[in-house]
C-alpha cells in the first residue's frame, strides 16, 4: 500500500542537538510503557547520570477549567471525576466541598450523608493506594504485586459499584449530600472486605519490605528535602515523606474527621523507600477510620441532602408529588442555582495531596473561574529538580515514586 | 450476546486439513493479537484492570507491548489532545502491516464530553478505526468483547491486507 | 440582521434572568484574628503597602499594587512563615474593568491558616515573577502565561506549557470560545497531513445532537422504528428512503392537496 504523505518533522524543535558538551538528550515519549500517563520527559544525559530534565506536559489538556465556566454547578461534577481518575469521589467531594462553603451550607449536610462521603473517600484512598502500589511495583520489576494489588482493587471497585453503579468514574456525591442511600448488604460487604485486607497488606509488605533488591533500589533516591517540600508546594504524601506532619483531614478538618480517631504517618528518610511505607501505614489507618465509620452508620437518620431550598433540590419523594418542589427542581436543573458573589478556596486531602478547588462566582449560574489545584501539576514540576544527579534507571522508580497522574497534571 | 458467540470449530478457529491459506492465516492473527499500550486517560485503568487477575486478556493470546513496531494492534484508550495527535500518527505508521486500531471510550470515538478547543473530535480523523468501544469508561469485559469483534473480524476479511476496504485516504 | 452577540465575552450566560436580582454576596469579616492580625503587622514592618484587607470564607485577603507583589510574598515567607505558595492564577476581568486579577494562595504549616493575595493588572502589562521566592511559581506562572498571556519577567523559562508551542490564543480569556477559534479546529490536520487534507478530512463534527439518517448500519433507524421486542428486519421490508420524521402539520406543503389546509384556507 502506497504511504500516505506525511507532513511529520521530528517533533525536537524544542532540543538543541549540536552540543560542545558530550551529553546525550533522551526522549522520554509521551507513549509510556509504564502506568503514568502521558509525560514527557526531555532528559540531559551525562553517561548514566542525569544532567537536567525537563518535563513536558499538557498532553492531556482538556480545558476542564473553561469547561467549569461554561456549565452549571451540578452538570460540572462529573467532570471533576476525569481529574484524578484513580480515585474519582475525592475529587467529586473537592468540588462539593468548595461549592458548599461558597454557599454557607457546609453544616448543614446531614450526618447520614458525611457518614456516607467520608466512607466513600477511605475506600477511594485505599483504592487509589492500591493502585499506586501495583504500578510503583510494577515499574520497578515487582510485577506480580501488580497481579495481586489489582486483584485487591477489584474488591474495592465492585463495593463502589454496588454503592452508585460505576467502576471507575463514580460522581457519587452531590452539592449538598450523597444522592443515594447505601444499599442492603453493602455494609456486610465492606466488612468482609475490611477483614480481609490487612492479610493482604501484610502480604505486600512481606514480600517488598526487608526485600534487598527493593530496598537496594528505593533508599536515596529521589530524596525530597524540607526545604524543597516547601519550596515546591508539595502536600500529600511528598510532604510527610519528608519528616513534615501536616495532613489537612488533622489540621483542617472537614467532614466527619474531627470525630475520628486515627494517626498520620509520617517518614523521615525523605526517600522513596519511606514514601512506600507511608502508603502502606495510610492504608492501614484508612481501614481503621472505616471500621469506626461502619459502627457510626446505624445510629444516623436517614436523610441524605442538605435542606437549601434556593440551592438544593428536594429529595424525590417531594419532587414527584410537591408542585413548588417541582418546580424548584425544574428551575435549578435547567438554569442551574445561583450562589452569592464570593471566591472560595477549599483544600483537602485527596491521596495524592492538597487538591483544592478555587471557585470565583459572580452570582450567575455558572462560575466565572474555576481553578482546580492539584497536588500531581507540583509534584511533576518538582522532578525538573529532584531527577537531576539521578541515574536514568532511578528515573523512573522517582516518577513511580511521586505519584502523578495526569488527569490532575494537564487538567 | 448468543448471535455472537465465537465457534472456534467452524469460524475459522481451529486449522483442518482442507482449510485456504486464508483461514490459516486469519486463524493465526486472530488468536495472537498484540496490542500497544496506549493508554492515554481513564480508560487505561480499564484496560489495565482488563489485562489483570479478574478480567485476564491473557487466555486470548494477548499481550500488552510496549513498542510499536512488534505490535498489531492499537487500542487508543483515552482522550486524545490536539498536542498529542501527531505522537498517535507517528505511532500507527510505525506499526507494520497488518495492524488494526481499536477506539476504546467515548473520548477516543467523538471527543466524549469534553466538546472543548484541545480536543481531537474522534480518533478517526486521524486514523483509520476497526472497532469503537463506546462507555465511559467502558468495562473490561466491554474491551474484552471488543476483542473478540476484531478477531470475528479478521477471520471474516481477506489475510492480504490491501483487499481490505478501509479508507483508502488515512 | 444577525442578533447582536458581545465578543469581549463569549462565556455562556443565563438565559433568563430575573431583573429585580440582586446577588448576595458571601460575607467579608473584619480582621479580628489575632493570627492574621500580626501577619498584618509584620507586612506593615517590612514596608508593605495593603491595600485592602479581610476574612473571607476563613482565609485572609490582601490587595496589593502589582509592582510590590515579590515584596509581599517575601515578606510573607520569611516574617509569617507561609512557606508554600499552594497555587498561583489569575481572573480574566477584562470586559469589565479592563483588567487581569492575580491570585496567590499561601499556606502557613504551623498554623494551618491560609492567605490569598490579589493584585490587579491591566492588559498588556507583565508582572515580576515571584519564582526567586516559591519554586512552585516556576509552573504556575508559566501556566498563567500560557492560558492567559500574561508574561511574568525574569521568569527562568517563560513556554507554554500546557497547550503546544505553536499554540495561537490564550484559551482562559473570556473572549475564546470552549470550542476554539478557526486556528484551533484545524491544527491537527494542518500539523499531521497539511493544509490540502482539510477537505479530505472535514471540519470538526461538534453537535452532541446529530443523528446520521443513512448512518451505515442503520443504527438510529429515523422514521422507522418499531416497538420494544420486535424484529426490524420483519416489520420493515420496504426499502423506502428514510424520510425527515417530522410531523405533516409542521412541515405543511403548501402546493400539495391536503384536507386540513383546505379547511384553514
Amino acid at each position: 500500500m502506497k504511504q500516505q504523505p506525511n507532513k511529520l518533522n521530528p517533533f525536537f524543535e524544542n532540543l538543541n542537538f549540536e552540543r560542545n558538551d558530550n551529553t546525550m538528550v533522551i526522549n522520554f515519549g509521551p507513549q509510556h510503557p509504564s502506568a503514568h500517563g502521558q509525560l514527557r520527559l526531555v532528559l540531559e544525559l551525562q553517561g548514566e547520570q542525569v544532567v537536567k530534565a525537563y518535563p513536558d506536559i499538557g498532553y492531556l489538556h482538556r480545558g476542564v477549567e473553561k469547561m467549569g465556566e461554561n456549565m452549571i454547578y451540578n452538570e460540572f461534577l462529573p467532570t471533576t471525576d476525569r481529574l484524578d481518575y484513580i480515585a474519582s469521589t475525592s475529587n467529586n467531594y473537592a468540588f462539593a466541598l468548595a461549592v458548599e462553603r461558597l454557599l454557607g451550607i457546609e453544616d448543614d449536610v446531614p450526618r447520614r450523608a458525611k457518614v456516607i462521603r467520608t466512607m466513600l473517600l477511605e475506600l477511594n484512598r485505599i483504592i487509589s493506594h492500591l493502585f499506586f502500589l501495583a504500578t510503583h511495583a510494577l515499574d520497578v520489576g515487582a510485577m506480580s504485586i501488580f497481579l495481586y494489588a489489582f486483584r485487591e482493587r477489584e474488591f474495592a471497585m465492585d463495593l463502589m459499584e454496588d454503592y452508585c453503579g460505576a467502576r471507575l468514574t463514580h460522581s457519587a456525591v452531590r452539592i449538598g449530600g450523597v444522592p443515594l442511600d447505601l444499599p442492603n448488604g453493602w455494609i456486610a460487604s465492606l466488612t468482609n472486605f475490611l477483614n480481609k485486607l490487612p492479610e493482604q497488606i501484610k502480604l505486600y509488605e512481606d514480600l517488598l519490605t526487608e526485600n534487598r533488591i527493593w530496598k537496594m533500589r528505593l533508599e536515596n533516591v529521589g530524596v525530597v528535602s524540607k526545604e524543597m517540600a516547601f519550596d515546591w508546594a508539595c502536600s500529600g504524601p511528598m510532604l510527610r515523606g519528608s519528616g513534615i506532619a501536616y495532613d489537612i483531614r488533622k489540621e483542617e478538618p472537614y467532614e466527619l474527621y474531627s470525630e475520628l480517631d486515627f494517626d498520620i504517618p509520617v517518614a523521615d528518610t525523605n526517600d522513596s523507600y519511606g514514601r512506600y511505607r507511608l502508603y502502606m501505614e495510610e492504608m492501614k489507618e484508612s481501614i481503621k477510620i472505616l471500621r469506626q465509620l461502619v459502627s457510626m452508620y446505624p445510629k444516623t437518620e436517614k436523610k441524605l441532602m442538605a435542606h437549601a431550598p434556593k440551592y438544593i433540590s428536594a429529595p424525590k419523594e417531594e419532587i414527584m408529588t410537591q408542585n413548588y418542589a417541582l418546580m424548584q427542581h425544574f428551575v435549578l436543573v435547567t438554569q442551574g442555582m445561583r450562589p452569592p458573589k464570593g471566591t472560595v478556596y477549599a483544600p483537602t486531602e485527596s491521596p495524592k495531596g492538597e487538591l483544592g478547588f478555587y471557585i470565583k462566582s459572580e452570582g450567575e449560574p455558572y462560575a466565572y473561574r474555576m481553578k482546580v489545584r492539584a497536588p500531581s501539576f507540583y509534584h511533576t514540576g518538582l522532578l525538573q529538580d529532584l531527577l537531576v544527579g539521578t541515574y536514568i534507571a532511578d528515573v523512573v522508580t522517582i516518577i513511580g515514586s511521586t505519584n502523578i497522574v495526569f488527569g490532575e497534571v494537564d487538567r | 450476546m448468543a448471535q455472537h458467540q465465537v465457534n472456534y470449530a467452524s469460524a475459522g478457529g481451529l486449522p483442518v486439513a482442507l482449510t485456504t491459506a486464508d483461514h490459516l492465516i486469519n486463524w493465526g492473527r486472530s488468536n495472537s493479537l498484540w496490542p500497544l499500550t496506549y493508554g492515554l486517560a481513564c480508560c487505561a485503568i480499564e484496560m489495565m484492570a482488563s489485562g489483570a487477575s479478574r478480567f485476564d486478556f491473557d487466555r486470548m493470546g494477548v499481550i500488552f507491548r510496549a513498542s510499536p513496531r512488534q505490535a498489531d494492534v492499537m487500542i487508543l484508550a483515552g482522550t486524545l489532545t490536539k498536542k498529542h495527535a501527531e505522537f498517535t500518527r507517528r505511532l500507527y505508521d510505525q506499526m507494520a502491516e497488518p495492524k488494526w486500531v481499536i477506539s476504546m471510550g467515548s473520548c477516543a470515538n467523538t471527543g466524549g464530553m469534553f466538546n472543548t478547543y484541545a480536543i481531537v473530535q474522534g480518533v478517526d480523523r486521524i486514523v483509520p478505526v476497526d472497532i469503537y468501544l463506546p462507555g465511559c469508561a467502558p468495562r473490561p469485559e466491554t474491551l474484552q468483547y471488543a476483542m473478540m469483534m476484531l478477531q470475528k473480524k479478521i477471520r471474516r476479511e481477506s489475510a492480504n491486507m490491501n483487499k481490505n476496504k478501509k479508507q483508502r485516504f488515512i | 440582521m444577525r442578533k447582536y452577540v458581545p465578543k469581549d465575552n463569549v462565556q455562556k450566560k443565563a438565559k433568563y434572568t430575573d431583573r429585580y436580582y440582586v446577588a448576595p454576596r458571601v460575607p467579608r469579616l473584619e480582621v479580628e484574628d489575632e493570627l492574621f492580625a500580626k501577619v498584618l503587622e509584620n507586612l506593615a514592618k517590612d514596608g508593605v503597602e495593603v491595600q485592602d484587607s479581610f476574612i473571607e470564607i476563613d482565609h485572609l485577603v490582601i490587595q496589593i499594587a502589582p509592582e510590590d507583589n515579590v515584596k509581599t510574598l517575601t515578606s510573607l515567607r520569611d516574617s509569617s512563615c507561609f512557606k508554600t505558595c499552594a497555587e498561583l492564577s489569575a481572573v480574566d476581568y477584562l470586559a469589565k474593568d479592563g483588567e487581569f486579577e492575580i491570585f496567590y494562595l499561601l499556606l502557613n504549616h504551623e498554623k494551618a491558616k491560609r492567605v490569598r493575595v490579589e493584585t490587579r493588572i491591566k492588559e498588556g502589562e507583565a508582572i515580576e515573577s515571584v519564582e526567586k521566592v516559591y519554586r512552585s511559581a516556576n509552573f504556575a506562572e508559566r501556566e498563567m502565561f500560557d492560558m492567559f498571556g500574561i508574561v511574568a519577567n525574569n521568569h527562568s523559562y517563560m513556554k507554554r506549557i500546557l497547550m503546544p508551542d505553536d499554540w495561537v490564543g490564550h484559551p482562559l480569556l473570556k473572549t475564546y470560545p470552549l470550542q476554539g477559534d478557526e486556528a484551533a479546529s484545524w491544527y491537527e490536520v494542518d500539523k499531521i497531513f497539511g493544509k490540502e487534507y482539510r477537505d479530505v478530512v472535514g471540519p470538526e463534527l461538534r453537535d452532541p445532537a446529530r443523528i446520521d439518517k443513512y448512518d451505515t448500519q442503520r443504527f438510529a433507524r429515523v422514521g422507522h422504528e418499531v416497538p420494544f421486542g420486535a424484529d426490524p428486519e420483519l416489520v420493515d421490508k420496504t426499502e423506502t428512503p428514510i424520510e425527515d420524521g417530522y410531523s405533516k402539520t409542521i412541515l405543511a406543503d403548501y402546493t400539495k392537496e391536503s384536507k386540513q389546509l383546505e379547511n384553514r384556507r
